[in-house]
């Protein structure tokens, strides 16, 4: 790469990183702000972050909604990899472009898709077996469930498929069964994956706001739901620095993540 | 003797494929039935809201199919022009992540290989951060007294700030954001695994960078365009959030005349025919989704062998 090409990529690069970072300067910056205009500079101040902690709504909907996605994300990791396992080592089976298709659908559909289908059903569950009533933290977890094992599936077939299968092969020949083989053999060997699905799985069940909304009962809102309807008609300086907050965490964990990454590469 | 999962008894291979399948069917295939078969029923008071398809009485079955929403769907020019206005915001965005995703994709597969690993890192670093948090910024910087706005009347580019939020452009703006990611990553993979032995003989058959690119390159990265493109323009097509936040009123959307009609008329049947007819649009681009994943599956098998 000489001569025009590289000032074209710095032109490329530069351009498509500025646009995905631009709103994550802005909402650090602004979390900073004195003002509570939240767009115009009026000084450094810690203000919104104190308003944040004495924010009684915000902080119980932050922890429904991280029990919620912890428990969507384990889920979602257990059904997810064995669906990718299904798809990467039994080769075709009969259903298998239905199965193929309901694994990517959740990928790919509009999530007021699956809200709407996903509620109507446990309407319709409720009025003939009276059960699960109420919704709240059973519906909305079998809806982050359904959202997220996709993103699980995804990551661990292609995984699986890069793996050496002579491994398992050697195992089984030596007379494991299968079962165990998966889970002293092939498990060890994906569980980078696994636990990039987990890290995805929590991300997107905290993220979600369609499907929460659909799902939740009353008393039962999660944080994405609570800080949409606050923010759908303005802008709310305190969001801002719970942005920052998260912003922070997930970068820590990112580094980390990276930095174990290159540990193994590089012994 | 090699060994693997189908020499075993079809019981254990039927004990491991059913039950993620019976999962899928259960919570997906079975709640998109319902909605179909609430989509042809009719309004009533009560819980649920709708009445029942069938009805029993004087040893006769009587099902009754309300076509009501369909019919509106059809003949009222306000959803006719929601679904025409969902799938041009749809198209736009998956046209503006191609021009811009191309580019960035093309230019980190050709780094070296550690660069590589940062640079994508950096793409799905802000995938980890809260989405609804990220277009909540996009309101900050685009209104009339935000960031941008700000900036160029600083500048002098402008004397009266610019009227973005809340309009159609405000929407493509962070359609284009959101889904940026989900159409580099795909055609990233498709950009990295190409063998550039193909490039190092077309220059040495004589041909300039740019026919290299558009005779080599282009045609062979079509599948992760392609794959790229459906990721990104059928999730556009129902969505909700981004239009409700920096849309304007009458920046109609499928997803967010379906949320009216369910959450603010209570129209559970209007609802669900709306969602019906919407996955019935995105069958075609879902299609094409599949058969690129089943085609790459089979390449990846014969890889394999």
């Amino acid at each position: 790469m000489t001569g025009p090409s590289r000032t074209l990529r710095g032109l490329a690069l530069g351009l498509g990183f500025s646009f995905l970072y631009l709103p994550i300067v802005c909402l650090v910056v602004f979390s900073f702000n004195a003002s509570a205009l939240a767009t115009s500079w009026s000084g450094f101040s810690l203000r919104w972050y104190g308003a944040l902690f004495d924010d009684q709504v915000l902080l119980s909907a932050a922890w429904l909604s991280l029990r919620i996605a912890a428990a969507s994300a384990t889920a979602a990791v257990v059904i997810g990899t064995w669906a990718g396992y299904v798809l990467a080592r039994m080769g075709r089976f009969r259903g298998f472009s239905l199965y193929l298709g309901m694994l990517s659908a959740p990928l790919v559909l509009p999530e007021v898709v699956l809200g709407i289908s996903l509620l109507l059903m446990f309407v319709e569950m409720d009025s003939l077996f009276g059960w699960p009533g109420q919704r709240g933290f059973f519906t909305i977890w079998v809806g982050h469930v359904m959202l997220c094992m996709a993103y699980v599936t995804v990551i661990v077939q292609s995984r699986i498929r890069e793996l050496d299968r002579s491994l398992e092969e050697a195992a089984l020949d030596l007379g494991a069964a299968p079962l165990k083989v998966f889970f002293l053999v092939t498990l060890p060997l994906i569980a980078p994956a696994v636990g990039a699905g987990w890290l995805l799985s929590f991300t997107l069940s905290l993220d979600d706001v369609v499907i929460a909304s659909f799902l939740s009962g009353p008393g039962f809102t999660p944080l994405s739901p609570e800080i949409f309807s606050r923010v759908r008609l303005g802008l709310k300086p305190e969001v801002n620095a719970l942005a920052t907050l998260f912003i922070l965490l997930v970068g820590l964990c990112v580094v980390a993540a990276y930095r174990v990454q290159r540990r193994k590469e590089t012994p | 003797m090699k060994r693997n999962w189908r020499d075993f008894r079809p019981p254990a291979r039927a004990l491991a494929i059913v039950p993620p399948f019976a999962w899928l069917a259960l919570f997906l295939l079975v709640p998109f039935l319902l909605v179909l078969k609430i989509s042809f029923a009719d309004l009533k008071f009560g819980v649920p809201p709708y009445t029942s398809l069938a009805e029993f009485g004087d040893e006769a079955m009587r099902v009754t199919l309300h076509v009501r929403g369909y019919v509106l769907l059809f003949t009222d020019s306000l959803y006719a022009g929601t679904y025409l206005n969902s799938i041009k915001v749809a198209a736009v965005t998956t046209l503006w992540c191609v021009l811009l995703g191309y580019p960035v994709a093309y230019y980190i597969a050709r780094s070296r290989p550690g660069l590589r690993n940062l640079l994508m890192l950096a793409v799905i670093l802000p995938f980890w951060t809260s989405l609804l948090l990220r277009v909540y910024a996009w309101v900050g910087i685009l209104r009339n007294d935000g960031v941008l706005n700000g900036l160029l009347m600083w500048l002098g580019v402008i004397d009266r700030p610019l009227e973005i939020y809340r309009t159609d452009l405000a929407v493509y703006i962070g359609m284009v954001y959101a889904y940026l990611p989900f159409f580099i990553l795909p055609l990233y993979a498709t950009l990295v695994k190409l063998d550039l032995r193909l490039l190092e003989a077309a220059y040495d058959l004589g041909a300039r960078p740019w026919q290299a690119f558009l005779r080599v390159t282009l045609p062979l990265s079509r599948p992760g365009v392609l794959a790229g493109a459906m990721l990104v323009f059928i999730p556009s097509v129902g969505e909700y959030v981004i239009p409700e936040m920096l849309g304007g009123a009458n920046t109609l959307m499928m997803g967010r005349v379906m949320w009216g009609e369910f959450f603010t008329n209570a129209d559970w049947p209007m609802a669900a025919s709306i969602t019906v007819v919407m996955v019935l649009l995105l069958l075609v681009p879902l299609a094409i989704f599949q058969y690129g994943q089943v085609r790459q599956m089979e390449q990846a098998r014969e890889g394999l062998r």
